[in-house]
């Protein structure tokens, strides 16, 4: 593999992680609130739909990307009533969610366009465009590092530029807000914060239009961006690795940019090298890379390669005292 | 603080959940410009209008009664059993190896070998995790769904190399022989005169369904173990003290869970494909949570349950021809918001029930 080869593929992982980096991240501040969010998948499905409906139908992808968050944050808000408000299962209602965005987005997609839930495809403005950062083209013949900086670092769609500056941020508002404080304690031991005097229905639900927002734009990136228009079932099991990421980064946030940088990584070689040859001897088969990020999941898990340990009151209601 | 009246919590709650489900659903079907009435009549012409349709209906409800009763036993003992999907992909591989080993001579010999098979290796797929969370705390949610996908891959893997029929692309495994065929509705009802639809795919396994949900109903509420796993599901710190193993408990409810989530492969592996197929599963993995939901986690329940969405998986096939603006999809937006309805939203029906309940009892007091 030469040099250039090497940076094709960590390229193409750069862009295949920005989706679920976004999905983990959105993941992360639900689960970090204590709210189990199964529907990741669903919230990105719905949104890629309604994205890639309004940016055909405006032409302009800013107004699809928004439509897309509004979408994906009303599902949010629906997992938010159920599982804050009525104290229901939260599993069960993001299985739901999940099964409501694969059934809607066809039955509205096939009524609207008539392409068997396909959205027509995207041109021009209804689609994001690759940024060329400055001095690209005359840093790329600078040796190393200029193929880096042109090849690897410029040339992305804007959002994936997005996705990896948010990762400080997130890790910013996590640890060095009073916001995040608050959402830290809410998600390991709600009645404290509860006893100081923030709602915890409050912050959960904050919590979870932050995951909303934020699954919103995951999903707009895959059906304006990584391809030009909604498909079904387009998310194809990515909201699940995400939250594989999620667990895999053990809920922190840039480790969570390390664990999708990984399984994006893992997707980058099983679409450009399928079946690995290993010296002759015996060929890695093309679905051992891409289920590796559920098996590396399951050793973290297991507590094989250090411990996992999700927020404290993960998936239990809160119910105020009286 | 008085408990609803247990008619009202089994009968009553569940009836306005579905009726609220429905209504939803209609107002889609509206906003797509399509009559909702119209759309009910064909669904349900579609799956008992006709022996075909109640062939097709029973085929779906067999596998349904399969991965409810699979989610239910889990749940009674509070474990979330989220990888029936994979679990029953397994099972089905499990069949498929057993089926295709021997040429068998008659299906009564094929079925309980075929069982075990299933049972087996839908309990194996199901043991890692049950392993896991008893022993290792890992989350059962996550490690079944990533089991899903594992065995998805296996089974994929598999019908790629190993298991292809030979000289052919398309990922599948050759026919398994005649004598391995079950007999189907068709055959069944023929002695006694009773004409049914040749092809429609519900066959003896129906029989079989019905069977383990009575064998579930007398293991949970008959038996031992069946004690210690509702136990245990509803309080474990009192289990712990009445000396009964967690580890042991968690273990054997999965195992249990996962045998059953196999035996679907029966009905669809061996009772119609009659080879193995990839994605035979169709999601039922994922409706028997709805399912299993739907009947309370009662076998009783979990069969009615089972019915009613066997009926609305035939009738969106049907819907298919009668309205075709209508995406066959559709029927995964009202199984969603069953789901929603009934299991995530409960509560929003059954407090205000609840405290009406709650007023006509203190006038009666009063």
């Amino acid at each position: 593999m030469d040099f250039l080869q090497f940076l094709l593929t960590l390229d193409s992982t750069l862009r295949l992680s920005t989706v679920l980096l976004l999905a983990c991240l959105a993941g992360l501040f639900s689960e970090r609130s204590g709210i189990v969010d199964i529907g990741l998948e669903g919230k990105m499905l719905i949104s890629a739909f309604v994205a890639a409906a309004i940016a055909y139908e405006s032409g302009s992808v800013w107004v699809g990307l928004a439509a897309g968050m509004a979408a994906s944050l009303v599902f949010a808000m629906i997992h938010g009533v159920a599982s804050i408000l009525y104290r229901g299962d939260q599993i069960i209602s993001g299985v739901a969610l999940n099964f409501f965005a694969s059934g809607l987005t066809v039955v509205v997609g096939d009524a609207v366009y008539g392409q068997g839930g396909q959205t027509p495809v995207l041109a021009g403005g209804a689609r994001f465009n690759e940024i060329t950062l400055p001095f690209a083209e005359t840093l790329s013949g600078v040796p190393l590092l200029g193929p880096i900086y042109s090849e690897l670092i410029s040339g992305h769609k804007p959002l994936v530029y997005v996705a990896f500056l948010a990762v400080p941020l997130v890790w910013w508002v996590l640890f060095r807000t009073r916001f995040g404080l608050r959402l830290r304690a809410v998600g390991e031991n709600p009645s404290s914060v509860d006893t100081a005097g923030v709602s915890v229905v409050g912050m959960r639900f904050k919590a979870l239009m932050i995951t909303g927002l934020l699954c919103g734009i995951a999903g707009a990136y895959l059906s304006t961006s990584q391809a030009a228009g909604f498909g079904k079932e387009m998310t194809a099991g990515r909201g699940y690795i995400a939250l594989a990421a999620l667990i895999f980064a053990k809920w922190r946030p840039i480790h969570a940019m390390g664990a999708c940088l990984l399984f994006g990584l893992l997707e980058a070689i099983a679409n450009l090298y399928p079946n690995i040859d290993v010296f002759g001897l015996f060929t890695i088969p093309v679905q051992f890379t891409q289920t590796l990020p559920y098996i590396l999941t399951v050793i973290i898990l297991g507590g094989f390669i250090g411990r996992a340990m999700p927020p404290a009151s993960i998936g239990q209601p809160y119910v105020k005292e009286r | 603080m008085t408990e609803l009246p247990r008619w009202a919590d089994v009968v009553l709650v569940p009836l306005i959940n579905i009726a609220l489900a429905f209504i939803v659903a209609g107002l889609v079907v509206l906003a797509i410009g399509q009559n909702p009435f119209d759309m009910m009549y064909f669904m349900v012409k579609g799956a008992l209008g006709s022996s075909s349709g109640i062939g097709y209906t029973l085929y779906y409800t067999t596998n349904f009664i399969f991965t409810g009763l699979a989610f239910a036993v889990a749940m009674n003992a509070k474990l979330f059993n989220i990888g029936g999907e994979g679990q029953a992909a397994l099972g089905g591989l499990g069949a498929a190896l057993v089926l295709l080993a021997v040429d068998w001579p008659h299906w009564t010999l094929a079925l309980p070998v075929a069982v075990i098979g299933a049972a087996v290796f839908g309990a194996g797929w199901a043991a890692i995790p049950a392993y896991l969370q008893a022993k290792r705390g890992s989350h059962i949610v996550i490690t079944t769904i990533m089991f899903n996908f594992i065995g998805a891959a296996v089974i994929g893997y598999l019908l790629n190399g190993a298991l292809k029929k030979p000289g052919q692309q398309v990922p599948e495994s050759r026919s398994f022989s005649d004598g391995a065929s079950l007999p189907t509705f068709h055959e069944m009802l023929e002695p006694f005169g009773i004409a049914f639809n040749k092809s429609a795919p519900a066959n003896v396994s129906f029989l079989l369904a019905i069977a383990a949900a009575v064998l579930v109903w007398l293991l949970i509420w008959r038996s031992r173990i069946g004690y210690e796993i509702r136990a245990f599901g509803n309080s474990p710190g009192a289990t712990l003290y009445a000396g009964i193993s967690s580890v042991r408990v968690t273990i054997i409810a999965m195992l249990i869970s996962g045998a059953l989530a196999g035996m679907m492969a029966i009905n669809s592996v061996m009772g119609q494909q009659e080879r193995l197929i990839k994605d035979f599963v169709e999601g039922a993995g994922f409706i028997g949570i709805a399912v299993s939901l739907m009947g309370r986690n009662h076998p009783f329940g979990i069969v009615l349950a089972a019915f009613l969405f066997g009926m609305l998986n035939q009738g969106g096939f049907e819907l298919m021809w009668e309205m075709p603006e209508i995406s066959r999809e559709m029927v995964l937006v009202i199984q969603a918001l069953i789901i929603i309805f009934t299991g995530a939203l409960v509560n929003m029906t059954r407090d205000p029930i609840e405290r009406i309940f709650l007023r006509l009892h203190k006038k009666r007091a009063a």
